[in-house]
């Protein structure tokens, strides 16, 4: 019935239009608690100090979490391709908005001149803050 | 629904047996309007809508032009004080991007259009349609808010940190767009859905009308960019309410980051409003033409590259921002690249009119003056891409004429042109074809007479956005001021044109202009349904058995 | 099969749930009443539903990427305001938070097997535990947020954690902000005493998932107060002298001194060492709000970092980022309370559960985003 359609699910054609998929039990459980596990494993590393690796550890992790997350609870493994490709096409416009960003603003870092103790604050304009090096 | 409305249940018939039952009169009553959730009639309320938002918007675009009649160079003498002249200008450009170029094709003509030439009875959340439209009118609201309070005076961008520090209503405006967001959102999200997974039979990637693959594209650009814009204006609201800091230089915040965040949306968002009109164009090249669109494929293709690669160049608005050389170089150059998917439209266009029977009535002459206006529009954009001339051109008239180029020249006209060819469809009554070709003469000199001026006044160092000038620029200002006015009564000519038709028009056949797209093969206006039997899916641009036919004044397709 | 999407417009109404009984050209089935007119067969209507959904996710992370930007932005030009701050963050309660919402994921991803499945009840539950979940969430961060506020821990330019002597309010702001739930759990308890009474079993299985959910609210305060109040001195004291150890270090000299104190953990303690806790002399322990830092004592370190244009700009993006979380939180909850009344009408089975799926992966979105948040704010040492 669903194959006539130029829309339909041609990777598992279900002769009675079935088109769900309940996920095991023991499969949610395992996944809820890799989850817990990693939690663990993520509060536990931020007792050591690791110092720039820190960051790129606890964001492994998370990355794993979020990865198991959508793969298994959003079931996008068994998921059309399409969905896959819109919520990875999502994370690369991000990368590409935050790349730029950040990387103009590493750039343009070595000009400002940071005030941490207010004293531009108290007394300046606003737009004083932003000031050339060369001053 | 069925309880606010009243079916007709004696439909006339006319003499090709078609009824005459459709949209418009398939139930009264004005909740039968309000709460439609026909895709139809939604189009034709946003339609209404965001006409009135673009008389709002002339309204203050004339009052700019009449201001700037006098150099000024005493202000008190001055027709408008400077302040006010700050919230004219900035009130002209947030009403016509927000409330009118963004929402107009997509959600009016695209909403009407988009099923019918899908082939489906609807789009597939139509609630979600309506709420998009009810988004609309609540974002105009806390427009027409910001009008009567305080007004706005910090220009369309809102740059920090003056729309921090400003004294008026920016927090009601940041809200507005903010809201008119989500509704340009929930358009796009609709219809990329409904042409994923409602195509009916037939109607493969390739059979779809280009109009289609232009909205396609436009509404991944406002699904992906939109949301940037929302956090953007949110975060704005926030600096003012609470003062977080993020953009506020005093706290330590970066401004520079702010204008990252608004042209991350509003550079993709200028192909939010110039993609469906290439989509228009597409169509009206290749129905007055009476000829199979050139290169299909390729205008296709650039629709979608346009849109992907429209987000790698936002960075060309802010050369002069105190952005780092490194940045600027790549900006620049990214942004001569992405000027080539256009220019490959515009050369298909020609390609298609090349030895085609091009019928000169309305909507043709609009869509000419179209290739015109953008063509130059797009060129100029090189000058403005193009780093040591845009450190001289930024922020003067060069730019205003650049973008007037290609937001008024291209989308608006596309838009008319649109509106024409279409009209017969959306109301079922022929225009004046004559006055209709008029009008757009109207328009295209006015329009012209209006901008050309600007260019020269922008190289020469006139910068925007300034209620005074020295007195050298006052010959080009005011033949700028004369432009306009020709353009608003051309713009009226052609307003009334359509009003007129709506009481005067002629029945309009079935398919007046012989298109071979799925929205001639219903009745003008299309049935609540749109379609009584379903359609055959042909090739969209093969109009070999298009035939016309004398008695009906239109054309119909030869059953092979 | 046969499409009835062309059909006779005059037997057509404008309801959607209309059922066709005549006018259909082609199509040989009826459509359903869950079955919107304009889609063909349930699979399409599901995966629109779905793919539209998706799309709305990509919105959603698009959103929040403005507010990470600026996370990485003001972290990387100044790594040592972020260390400053995050140890005024209860990291436990961050903890206990992530759990929460991951145990939420959990429940929700179950609900959606029990609506394929047609198991209502199991259904029904698994909604509630849902909610009961983000109850408790919410609960906590009420907790962690008036406390910030009573020491003036806020935003920008609304910073003033960095006065002279240091800061505190006297303010009770987690009684107006439990005055809301308040109402509505009663409300909830009101409803489900008229369910018990009418005895309607739809409305007792909307009721009790509903006045568990607000009960679930105060016990998240209870728990974030049960934890926060324990651990107060050691935040306070610890941020205000050199950031992370030092916070440590205070809870092992209260600890030593408050026999009663259930807190710190032994790990925790671990990392501390007994010359950062100097300045540090704990007073005496209190209720939550009553606990001010003495001002004499709360020498002010950091005045580098610790100023609105520093310290508050990272909690700008503190609130802004758990704020806009917290909301969606909330927009969750609105529609899985939505969801509970469809469940309990038992309308979803293995044709129709798009509803749960969808709300489903919003709400694995709502966590996908704290899983990230969680490290980046409350584990910067
Ligand atoms: C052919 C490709 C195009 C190129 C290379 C281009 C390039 C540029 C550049 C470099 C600027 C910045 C000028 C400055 O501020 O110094 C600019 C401004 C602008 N462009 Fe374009 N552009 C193109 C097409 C378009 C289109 C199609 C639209 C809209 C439909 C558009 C709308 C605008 C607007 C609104 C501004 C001014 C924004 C403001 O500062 O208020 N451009 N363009
Ligand atoms: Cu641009």
């Amino acid at each position: 019935m669903a194959d006539t359609h130029s829309h339909s699910h041609s990777d598992h054609g279900h002769a009675d239009g079935e088109f769900s998929h309940p996920m095991p039990v023991w499969m949610l459980l395992a996944v809820f608690f890799a989850l817990l596990g990693l939690t663990f494993l993520t509060v536990f590393q931020a007792q050591f100090d690791l110092g720039s690796l820190e960051i790129v550890f606890s964001l492994i992790i998370a990355s794993i979490k979020a990865g198991l997350v959508i793969a298994f609870f959003m079931h996008l493994v068994w998921d059309k391709p399409l969905n896959a490709i819109a919520i990875f096409s999502s994370l690369i416009f991000v990368a590409l908005f935050l790349g730029f960003t950040l990387m103009d603003a590493q750039q343009y870092n070595e000009r400002l001149i940071m005030d941490p103790k207010n004293e531009i604050l108290e007394n300046s304009t606003p737009k004083a803050r932003l000031i050339k090096a060369s001053e | 629904m069925s309880a606010v409305t009243t079916p007709i249940t004696a439909p006339t018939t006319t003499h090709d047996g078609a009824t005459e039952h459709h949209y418009l009169n398939h139930s009264s009553g004005f909740l039968s309007w309000a709460l439609t959730l026909d895709h139809k009639r939604i189009g034709m309320m946003y339609l209404a809508g965001i006409l009135f938002a673009f008389f709002l918007g002339g309204v203050f675009a004339l009052a700019i032009r009449i201001h700037l009649w006098n150099p000024n160079q005493d202000p008190d003498a001055a027709w408008l004080t400077n302040a006010t002249y700050n919230r004219v200008f900035t009130l002209h450009g947030a009403i016509m991007v927000f409330l009118f170029i963004i929402p107009s094709i997509p959600a009016a003509l695209g909403n009407f259009l988009l099923p019918i030439m899908l082939g489906t009875k609807d789009v597939a959340f139509p609630r979600l349609n309506l709420g998009s439209f009810y988004l609309w009118i609540t974002g105009l609201i806390f427009f027409a808010y910001t009008l009567f309070s305080t007004q706005i005076d910090t220009g369309w961008t809102f740059y920090t940190p003056y729309s921090i520090e400003a004294k008026s209503a920016v927090e009601a405006a940041t809200l507005g767009v903010f809201i008119l967001g989500f509704s340009s959102i929930f358009t796009g999200l609709n219809f990329i859905v409904t042409i994923n997974t409602m195509r009916p039979p037939g109607m493969s990637w390739f059979k779809m009308p280009l109009f289609l693959w232009a909205l396609y594209a436009t509404s991944i650009i406002q699904v992906l960019a939109t949301p940037v814009l929302g956090i953007t204006v949110l975060l704005l609201a926030l600096e003012r309410t609470f003062g977080i800091g993020i953009f506020d230089p005093s706290l330590n915040g970066d401004p520079v980051t702010f204008q990252h965040f608004f042209w991350f949306y509003s550079h993709p968002a200028v192909y939010i409003m110039i993609l469906p009109a290439m989509g228009i164009i597409s169509e009206l090249m290749s129905v007055h033409s009476h000829k199979g669109i050139f290169g299909y494929r390729m205008i296709a293709y650039s629709s979608i590259a346009i849109a992907l690669f429209g987000f790698l160049v936002w960075g060309h608005h802010m050369f002069t921002s105190g952005m780092a050389d490194v940045t600027t170089i790549v900006f620049s150059a990214l942004t001569f690249t992405v000027s080539i998917p256009s220019a490959i439209k515009v050369f298909n266009w020609l390609g298609t009119m090349y030895q085609g029977t091009v019928a000169l009535n309305t909507p043709m002459i609009y869509a000419l003056a179209f290739i015109f206006l953008f063509t130059i529009g797009g060129l100029t954009g090189l000058f403005l891409g193009a780093l040591a001339t845009d450190m001289h051109l930024h922020d003067t008239y060069f730019v205003v004429a650049h973008f007037h180029y290609v937001m008024m020249g291209g989308t608006l006209v596309a838009f008319l042109g649109g509106l024409f060819h279409w009209w017969p469809k959306m109301t079922g009554k022929m225009f004046n074809d004559p006055m209709g070709i008029v009008s757009a003469a109207i328009v295209f000199v006015g329009f012209n007479l209006t901008f050309l001026p600007q260019f020269v006044l922008g190289t020469r160092g006139m910068p925007r956005r300034y209620a005074s000038y020295v007195p050298e620029f006052q010959s080009l200002h005011q033949l700028s001021t004369v432009g306009a006015c020709i353009l608003g009564f051309g713009l009226l000519v052609a307003g009334l044109v359509l009003l007129h038709s709506l009481f005067y028009g002629k029945k309009a056949p079935m398919n007046p202009w012989g298109g071979a797209t799925l929205e001639w093969e219903c009745s003008s206006p299309p049935p609540h349904d749109n379609f009584s039997h379903p359609p055959a899916v042909g090739d969209p641009y093969d109009f070999a058995n298009v035939e016309y036919d004398g008695k009906t004044g239109g054309y119909y397709k030869k059953k092979k | 099969m046969g499409r009835c999407a062309f059909q006779d417009p005059i037997s057509e109404n404008m309801t959607e749930v209309a059922a066709h009984t005549d006018g259909h050209d082609h199509g040989h089935h009826d459509h359903p009443s869950w079955l919107a007119h304009h889609f063909d067969d349930a699979e399409q209507q599901f995966d629109s539903g779905k793919l539209g959904m998706w799309l709305f996710l990509v919105t959603e992370i698009l959103f929040f990427s403005g507010m990470f930007c600026a996370y990485v932005l003001y972290r990387n030009r100044n790594p040592e305001v972020f260390e400053f701050c995050s140890a005024f963050l209860n990291e436990k309660l961050g903890a206990i938070n992530t759990g929460v919402l991951l145990f939420s994921s959990l429940t929700m991803a179950w609900a959606v097997r029990a609506s394929q499945l047609k198991q209502h009840k199991l259904l029904v539950g698994m909604l509630g535990a849902t909610l009961g979940c983000a109850a408790i969430f919410l609960g906590v961060k009420s907790v962690e947020y008036t406390h910030k506020w009573s020491l003036g821990l806020l935003p920008g330019r609304m910073y003033v954690a960095q006065m002279e002597n240091g800061y505190h309010s006297d303010v009770d702001y987690l009684t107006p902000l439990c005055i809301a739930p308040a109402v509505l759990t009663v409300l909830f308890a009101l409803y489900y005493v008229y369910s018990l009474v009418i005895a309607s079993k739809f409305h007792q299985r909307v009721a009790g998932p509903l006045l568990v959910a607000g009960l679930c609210f105060f016990g998240g305060i209870y728990l974030g107060q049960f934890i926060e109040g324990g651990e107060h001195h050691g935040d306070s004291h610890g941020a205000h002298a050199d950031a992370g150890h030092g916070e440590h270090a205070s809870h092992d000299e209260e600890h030593a001194k408050e026999a009663g104190s259930e807190t710190p953990a032994p790990a925790e303690a671990s990392a501390a060492s007994s010359d950062t806790g100097v300045a540090l002399v704990s007073t005496s322990s209190g209720p939550l709000h009553d606990v001010a830092v003495d001002p004499k004592e709360a020498a002010i370190p950091n005045a580098e970092v610790n100023n609105q244009g520093m310290a508050g700009l990272f909690f700008s993006i503190y609130y802004c980022m758990t704020g806009v979380h917290a909301v969606h939180i909330i927009g969750g909850m609105l529609v899985i309370s939505w969801l509970i009344v469809k469940a309990a009408r038992e309308e979803f089975h293995s044709k129709y559960y798009g509803p749960v799926d969808n709300v489903g992966l919003y709400w694995h979105l709502v966590d996908f985003i704290w899983i990230y948040l969680f490290p980046l704010l409350y584990l910067i040492t």
